[in-house]
């Protein structure tokens, strides 16, 4: 996939303050994610894992430092240099984000839009792909196993396969990196396990780079070769999941498992996976 | 079963903290109504006993119409028909305005905060000019007949929709419009899969909506000269011929619920 072996995704030291708020949601960042890494991003809520992401995604700009894909400054990139990064980058989102009211072959097609050339791309505009596109989408939806899915109206499908649609779309993408907001936050617990299965799996069949937010501890540990551990902002941990500790844990959450308001399954969870 | 709940249901009411009291500004609201009520009454000359005495009158002027004299129904039954196609092309005419100007006129599809501004005022010119006041302008230019009609429904039409389109799509969901646009497609794409999509049920809605009622503003706009059944009404009233003006009236009436049975039947096979 990535012949030469420059970093994925470089962040040096990257800080992010809001207008109007004293702390900074995120604070000297440096970080190296080689090619093909599948990286957890863990931290309670409001350490910044959000921020980072749409930092990554370039939603919003950072206020110091550099993000750098592969080479490129994602600062510096407008029009359509920034689109042809976009079509890079795959996204995956909390609320899954596809078109509800399409056919789920259609948001599969989408992935493909960024690729399309010369009389595909106006064909294109009313929702026509030529046979070569729809072969390609059958076989992502395949890879994900919802290939009995393909023409059904996509918001009929439960949470768990719009996600797993989702990853469908980013097969069609062909991108390089893929940066998952919470993927599986709204899902259940079986649900999410097999969405994290399902990302994990194609990730390492194609060799994607993969950043993810978790706020399932367990889900890191079981997934991610690396794991990123934010507090206030910080950097506090940047290791592989067997080095992730019940004083890493403690260093990231902080009061945490003491937090109150925090339903029993949740805090059961946390002690599980500590 | 209840008596599990007694330990919270009875015993003494906790401190119930003050509820905000709304009286005053209640009372406000009801005066400034009352009086604007009054003095637009005033203005409109409400005079409700006046009505009651003499609603004989009424009858009178109404006798002549008991009896419809069929004539001449041919022409005018033909003349419905132009009217319908009238409305017919005056809304094709509204699409192909308000499409482009609902899209640019979109604060989250706008390429500009000056095109989206240019967008905004010319639909409401559009809009504020009633299509009678367009009629009598494109009859200087194509004359009398159904083409300034549909001209004039159009252009008007063609505010009308160009607004609805606009505010439809500044409510559509951002999560579905990025997740396309995150997959690096350019902006006609973005909007054929992230919007078109969202929009598309309603934006049919209002079109139907706005084909019905430009069928009734067609069947008037013939009184300026824009073509269609609205020279016969307007011609048979005013030189009294009642029997006629009566057959023009029962055929508007009978055109209009065809229409309306007829979108009624459109909008639930296509939304």
């Amino acid at each position: 996939m990535v012949a030469d072996r420059s970093p994925a995704v470089t962040l040096d030291a990257v800080a992010k303050v809001f207008p109007g708020k004293a702390a900074p949601a995120l604070a000297d960042l440096c970080a190296t994610i080689e090619p093909g890494q599948f990286v957890a991003v863990i931290g309670k809520s409001g350490a910044g894992k959000t921020t980072l992401l749409r930092c990554l995604s370039r939603a919003v700009p950072v206020t110091s430092g550099t993000i750098r894909f592969d080479r490129t400054d994602l600062a510096k990139l407008r029009g359509a240099a920034l689109r042809a990064h976009r079509a890079r980058v795959g996204m995956i989102y909390q609320q899954f984000n596809l078109v509800r009211r399409l056919a789920v072959i259609d948001n599969v097609l989408i992935g493909r839009l960024a690729r399309l050339r010369g009389w595909a791309r106006w064909a294109a505009l009313a929702h026509r792909f030529d046979a070569k596109q729809r072969a390609i989408a059958f076989r992502c939806l395949d890879h994900v196993g919802l290939l009995d899915r393909v023409w059904q109206r996509t918001d009929t499908l439960s949470g768990g396969e719009q996600q797993r649609v989702a990853i469908a779309k980013i097969l069609a993408q062909e991108p390089t990196v893929v940066l998952a907001d919470e993927p599986v936050a709204s899902l259940d617990l079986s649900n999410g396990r097999l969405v994290m299965q399902t990302l994990r799996r194609v990730a390492s069949a194609v060799g994607i780079t993969v950043v993810a937010t978790l706020h399932h501890v367990d889900h890191a540990r079981n997934y991610a070769d690396r794991i990123l551990g934010l507090k206030a902002g910080r950097l506090v941990f940047d290791g592989p999941a067997s080095q992730l500790t019940d004083a890493a844990l403690f260093e990231i959450f902080g009061e945490f498992l003491t937090e109150p308001g925090r339903s029993e399954g949740e805090r059961l969870g946390e002690l599980a996976a500590s | 079963m209840s008596a599990a709940f007694t330990s919270i249901h009875a015993g003494p009411t906790p401190p119930v903290p003050a509820r905000p009291s709304v009286a005053g500004r209640t009372m406000l609201a009801t005066v400034a109504l009352a009086v604007v009520f009054g003095l637009a009454g005033r203005v409109v000359e409400l005079r409700p006993l006046e009505l009651v005495r003499d609603i004989g009158n009424v009858g009178v002027f109404l006798r002549g119409y008991l009896h419809p004299s069929f004539g001449n129904v041919g022409e005018y039954a033909w003349q419905c028909v132009v009217t319908v196609c009238i409305a017919l092309w005056g809304t094709v005419l509204a699409l192909m305005v308000s499409v482009p100007l609902g899209l640019l006129g979109a604060r989250n599809l706008s390429p500009h905060p000056l095109v989206y501004f240019i967008a905004r005022r010319l639909m409401d010119v559009l809009r504020a000019v009633n299509e009678f006041v367009f009629a009598l302008m494109f009859v200087t230019a194509v004359g009398l007949g159904p083409f300034a009609g549909m001209l004039a429904l159009g252009i008007h039409t063609g505010g009308v929709l160009g607004k609805l389109l606009s505010e439809t799509i500044e409510s559509v969901d951002p999560g579905q419009v990025e997740g396309v646009a995150a997959v690096g497609a350019g902006r006609l794409h973005v909007i054929a899969f992230g919007v078109v999509p969202q929009v598309l049920p309603n934006f049919l809605s209002y079109v139907l909506l706005r084909l019905e009622s430009d069928i009734r503003s067609a069947s008037v706009i013939g009184m300026v000269g824009g073509g269609g059944i609205g020279f016969y009404l307007w011609d048979t009233i005013r030189s009294f011929k009642d029997g006629e003006a009566a057959t023009v009236i029962l055929l508007i009436v009978a055109m209009v619920m065809c229409i309306d049975v007829v979108s009624a039947r459109v909008r639930r096979a296509a939304i």
